[in-house]
């Protein structure tokens, strides 16, 4: 698939709108779905998601052939929604560390035996809760979750869009798993 | 609760696939005879689970659409050729009905022989045009019916119609180089002097 993406790229570049047509259709989802993770609404998601593919086209010239067109997608989506949700109000959390796993809240007092089947997972209430609780992270913590579980990234890759240092995004994702995992485990 | 700490590491490691098979080894025992570790554990990799369910996040239908229609235009000659070929049946009578009206078909047919725009210091070998070594063609030059040859220079254009850009090393072209081979392309080449004001107008 990359390469047929590459071949598309190569007409996009030369001039060829039509081409970017399946280059959108192919990532469009993904592409939403980080959006919506970060931003944690679908209209604004929607939104981002479009500018991201517009910026895309006008900057094709500055893509390199040779790295993976994905991850270079990734990052002017992730960019413009970060520059979108501080522009909308000053993150004051943004530069918080999650807190230790103490600390009851309101959710840890749920009967711990209701497990739920797994096609319930899909069910819109839950997914809102999901979102929700991704939305109590600060940003940065975000911005890892949204990259790893959307498209599974590597690190590497992870590293490489949000430009931190690989130990760093180690430390987020443990983090940011481990609040989840407190925010999430009566679901 | 003591040995948790260096558990969870451990958890977290080998959910980012970053545990060597003593590591694991180490985990998968511990994990064997804690109860609270093994539930941690549970709850990380359902935690996993239900952040990759995001099937159900979909953008609108008309995404794609509303993306190419937000892109800011693209060069005109290449979207007048996708939407000539895109449209046969009318392109067909539309070249039809504007050749009733121009001389493109019949220049087409009856201009067999080769011809160029300016001769002058150039060598022509059969169907061969050659602008020489050391030769400086200065503005466009327009070969018709026959093969190009640069071993010079062109300062301009070049337009070869019909023909073959034959390369030499040496030869060199400040301005574009294009070529045009088919009828299509020709009625291309021919239209865009003739009816540019029609489709500036209609395209808008
Ligand atoms: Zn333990």
């Amino acid at each position: 698939m990359e390469t047929k993406i590459k071949e598309k790229i190569k007409l996009v570049k030369k001039g060829d709108q039509s081409a970017f047509e399946e280059i959108v259709a192919f990532h469009q989802s993904k592409v939403y779905q980080i959006c919506y993770r970060l931003i944690g609404n679908t209209h604004e998601a929607e939104d981002l998601a479009q500018e991201a593919f517009i910026r895309a086209y006008v900057n094709i010239h500055s893509y390199d052939d040779n790295r993976k067109f994905s991850t270079w997608l990734y990052r002017i989506a992730t960019n413009l929604t970060i520059d979108r949700i501080r522009k909308k109000k000053p993150d004051y959390y943004l530069d918080a560390e999650v807190q230790g796993t103490d600390g009851l809240n309101m959710y840890s007092q749920l009967p711990a035996d209701q497990v739920q089947p797994e096609e319930e997972v899909e069910s819109l209430e839950i997914q809102t809760y999901i979102q929700n609780e991704i939305m109590a992270l600060p940003t940065k913590y975000r911005s890892v979750i949204a990259l790893r579980f959307v498209d599974e990234l590597s690190l590497a890759e992870i590293s490489d869009i949000l430009n931190i240092p690989i130990g760093t995004v180690k430390t987020r994702i443990h983090r940011g798993r481990e609040a989840l995992r407190k925010r999430l485990r009566h679901v | 609760m003591t040995c948790k700490k260096e558990f969870i590491q451990l958890m977290h490691h080998y959910l980012d696939g970053d545990l060597n098979k003593e590591e694991e080894q180490q985990l998968r025992t511990h994990l064997q005879s804690c109860k609270e570790c093994q539930n941690h554990f549970q709850e990380l990799k359902r935690t996993i689970t239900l952040l990759e369910s995001n099937s159900h996040l979909q953008p609108s239908p008309n995404f794609t659409n509303k993306v190419i229609n937000s892109l800011p235009k693209e060069k005109k000659r290449i979207s007048y050729l996708r939407w000539f070929k895109a449209h046969p049946a009318i392109t067909a009578a539309a070249i039809f009905f504007i050749l009733m009206f121009t001389s493109v078909f019949s220049a087409w047919n009856q201009d067999g022989h080769l011809s160029v725009s300016k001769e002058q210091n150039l060598i022509i070998e059969n169907d061969t045009v050659i602008v020489p070594e050391g030769v400086v063609v200065e503005g466009d030059l327009v070969v018709k019916n026959g093969n190009l040859k640069i071993e010079g220079a062109v300062n301009g254009d070049v337009v070869i119609i019909n023909g073959e850009h034959l390369m030499a090393s040496a030869g060199e072209v400040t301005g574009e180089l294009e070529q045009v081979n088919q009828i299509f392309e020709w009625f291309w080449y021919s239209l865009k002097d003739i009816t540019k004001d029609i489709f500036a107008f209609t395209s808008k």
